[in-house]
């Protein structure tokens, strides 16, 4: 184990802790940006840090294929290849490999898939992903799992739960770095309670530093999404960080920290500036709209960020999709609204003012009171009363 | 704005000072004006040009045709003018329509109501009236009168004509004014000495604060260049400052500066950058190394070269620009290959900080009195050894 994991506050399920790993001592919950290449497309190390990043995900499949593990160990890991001080995750490899390649196919050994640099048969076993990410050196690195659609239904999901536990003693097996990269797990299972629930199990018994909650945010539906990361929550350790991959929007991470989970990544934030899409407290923004274009107020006037401090609606709506500035400008925003929810959560949580800071998050996004009943549902399993925002039972 | 000359050597290259209102400090010239796109530098982002070396950095071309989509002369104005609207307070904003790299001037369709532009919103064509609404709703510290450049091709009587209408708009914006912002009245004349010297004289005697000139980089020799620039500034009061447009190679930068311009707008930055090349030549005045392999430049280096890829050092060792600092060669072979713009900001930025020092070298040069001396020691350092390069025959014929 290579990572400390302290609870300092609670409410009811949810958790604000200190994660500390081998390159950055982290707070919780907190959102990790995708840093797919070895970069967060647009934006420099150091905005960054000013930002307030405390850990990065780099995606396996795409450092592997360019410019290889092999180069970037020689170069001394991934954090000095790309000058990143604080913390790295990487992922293993498998997911991209089967949403990204043609005839990738699974079966025992692992991923099968045709190269995509010559066409050439490949395999990506348990034992290749570890080594992969021993190369890059990650603070985090994840084991490689079957990961299936939680659309689809059928024996192939019991099939995939159960090879997700023979191969994570694969993957224990096959981890040179125990003592400073640590191993998370992932719990399959699509939205079947049981399945979860021998995973979890079996993946428990295994003592990881970690685990994670996969195969969701996929395109099931909320309700089924919120009941499943409500199972895992209430069945993982406690004293062992949770992390829901793939997730997401800010609502859904509000929700998830609500029922227990720590750790999110999504591409969404940086995907959704670069088509001129802003993250503000109602919802989104969308600045490409022709009535940006006499709009002189900031993205957000309750933002701190140097976009929202220095600009208006209608120059940013000038320079995005048009412009790299735009880009730059947007992900820096929406990545500093995703750094500043993390941060919000951790402390709420800490000085006990949670539940006033999920109704104020809903009130926001929901000024109607029309909060989505999955939402509401949830929260009711979280013990947060969140009566006052939703109508027909608002006061004011 | 005031601008003082402080040293001249060889007669014509001056080592100037320029005060705007805007900067705190006093900016020496011969100086660059960094490219923008909508008043922020193409890549690097507005919290890391402070990064820069100050003030020569603080100068910034503005094109008013940028704004034409997507932003209103009366949105500006509400939000306070260029400062306010692009978050820069400690610059100085220089605004003239032609932008060398996407607002080219289309002299067969400018007519005698207005200048004609192609710009990747198609073609505009902006009258002096538009022009002076756009200056008063920006703000720029300074700013040109509008002109009609063509090409060196044309016929000579388009050229005379030209000359004729850019006088004509010059009187024509002014009479708009009052604008804030010190006027640089545009001098053209394509590729005829006596149509140049005629426009120059004739500029000469208007009230203006400093000249602008243009129709340069527009299909002239790099031969019968410094005739030109000579027929022009030699017309010109010394103590005002002149500003070109269209001179992008640092030898064509180096004819400006022999022909006492003391401003000048480049698209060097910009194409060395797409091109994914960095500035490597020394800053400290030491002589360039002939090369060891025939077709290389010397002073720069193209990153997605394969022998990059395992090359941890900085693209400069020992120079202070951000990416020297904190990234590597390697890093950024990589972010070029898998085509990520952080390659591109980060060559931005080492590009911009090396080409503001070769202004610095020839400001040294001038106030040590050997200006012709670094020029020719300049230019022939590019060609030593060399056989041919490749990589440059394409900027050279912009």
């Amino acid at each position: 184990m290579a990572l400390r994991f302290e609870v300092l506050g609670r409410f009811n399920r949810a958790r604000a802790a200190q994660l500390t790993l081998p390159h950055f001592e982290c707070q919780t919950p907190l959102f990790m940006p995708v840093g797919t290449q070895g970069t967060i497309k647009g934006l420099t190390t150091n905005q960054l840090e000013d930002i307030g990043c405390q850990i990065i995900l780099g995606n396996t499949y795409h450092l592997a294929l360019r410019p290889t593990s092999e180069l970037i160990d020689e170069l001394g890991g991934l954090h000095k290849f790309m000058n990143w001080p604080r913390a790295l995750l990487t992922d293993s490899g498998g997911f991209q490999m089967v949403s990204l390649l043609h005839l990738a196919d699974i079966t025992e050994k692992g991923v099968t898939f045709q190269s995509p640099v010559d066409g050439k048969p490949m395999l990506l076993t348990p034992e290749e992903s570890i080594q992969i990410q021993n190369r890059i050196g990650a603070d985090i690195i994840m084991a490689l799992d079957d990961v299936v659609k939680t659309t689809i239904t059928g024996p192939r999901i019991e099939e995939a739960m159960y090879r997700t536990l023979r191969w994570i003693d694969r993957c224990i097996a096959a981890h040179k770095r125990p003592h400073d990269q640590n191993l998370f797990g992932i719990v399959q299972g699509g939205l079947d309670p049981v399945l979860r629930d021998i995973c979890v199990r079996g993946l428990v018994d295994r003592n990881l530093p970690g685990y994670a909650i996969g195969g969701l945010a996929g395109g099931e539906d909320k309700d089924s999404f919120w009941r499943v990361v409500a199972q895992c929550t209430a069945a993982l350790p406690e004293d062992k960080p949770r992390y829901v991959m793939g997730v997401g929007y800010p609502l859904d991470i509000v929700v998830c920290s609500a029922l227990g989970a720590d750790m999110y990544d999504c591409v969404y934030p940086t995907r959704t500036a670069r088509f001129g899409t802003a993250l503000v407290p109602e919802g989104v923004l969308k600045l490409k709209h022709n009535a940006m274009a006499k709009d002189t107020r900031p993205i957000d006037p309750t933002c701190a960020c140097m976009v929202c401090k220095n600009y208006t609606r209608a120059y940013i709506h000038s320079l995005v999709t048009k412009d790299a500035m735009g880009s730059q400008l947007l992900s820096y925003h929406n990545l500093y609204y995703m750094m500043q929810l993390s941060r919000n959560l951790h402390s709420s949580i800490v000085e006990g003012k949670f539940p006033e800071f999920v109704c104020n998050f809903l009130q926001k996004m929901f000024p109607k009171g029309d909060v989505p009943e999955w939402v509401c549902n949830a929260m009711e399993v979280a013990e947060i009363d969140i009566s006052s925002c939703c109508a027909p039972f608002r006061k004011d | 704005m005031k601008f003082v000359v402080k040293a001249l050597s060889n007669g014509t290259a001056r080592a100037g000072v320029l005060h705007l209102d805007s900067v705190a400090a006093a900016i020496d010239t011969p100086s660059l004006l960094l490219s923008t796109r909508k008043g922020l530098p193409l890549f690097t982002s507005p919290d890391l040009l402070s990064s820069f070396p100050s003030p020569d950095s603080r100068l910034l071309h503005v094109s008013p045709l940028h704004f034409l989509e997507g932003l209103s002369i009366k949105t500006i104005s509400k939000i306070g003018g260029l400062h306010q609207l692009v978050g820069l307070h400690d610059c100085g904003f220089a605004a003239f329509p032609r932008d060398s790299i996407q607002c080219l001037p289309e002299a067969t369709a400018t007519n005698k109501t207005g200048a004609s532009f192609e710009t990747p919103c198609g073609r505009l064509l902006i009258k002096p009236a538009e022009y002076m609404e756009m200056m008063s709703s920006m703000k720029p510290e300074l700013w040109a009168t509008l002109a009609d450049e063509v090409p060196a091709w044309v016929s000579d009587k388009r050229n005379k004509t030209s000359v004729d209408r850019t006088i004509k708009w010059l009187d024509e914006c002014i009479a708009l004014s009052p604008v804030s912002g010190a006027v640089f009245g545009a001098i053209v004349g394509g590729s005829s000495l006596e149509e140049r010297r005629r426009c120059a004289q004739e500029v000469a005697t208007r009230n203006v604060s400093g000249y602008w000139i243009g129709g340069f980089g527009l299909a002239e020799s790099m031969d019968e260049r410094p005739a030109l620039l000579n027929a022009v500034t030699e017309a010109l009061p010394e103590e005002k400052p002149r500003l070109i447009c269209g001179l992008g190679l640092p030898e064509e930068i180096l004819q400006g500066v022999a022909a006492g311009v003391d401003l000048f707008e480049s698209t060097y930055i910009y194409h060395l950058t797409l091109e994914g090349f960095a500035l490597t030549f020394p800053l400290d005045g030491t002589r360039i190394n002939a090369p060891n392999v025939a077709g290389i430049d010397p002073r720069k280096i193209n990153l997605r070269a394969t022998v990059f890829r395992k090359d941890a050092t900085p693209i400069v060792e020992g120079c202070l620009c951000y990416t020297c600092q904190n990234h590597t060669r390697a890093y950024i072979n990589h972010l070029l290959n898998v085509h990520e713009m952080l390659a591109q900001i980060l060559l931005e930025i080492h590009n911009t900080h090396h080409f503001l020092g070769f202004f610095g070298l020839i400001r040294e040069a001038i106030k040590a009195g050997r200006f012709e001396e670094f020029r020719k020691d300049f230019v022939r350092s590019r060609y030593d050894g060399l056989v041919e390069d490749g990589s440059e025959p394409v900027l050279l014929a912009r």
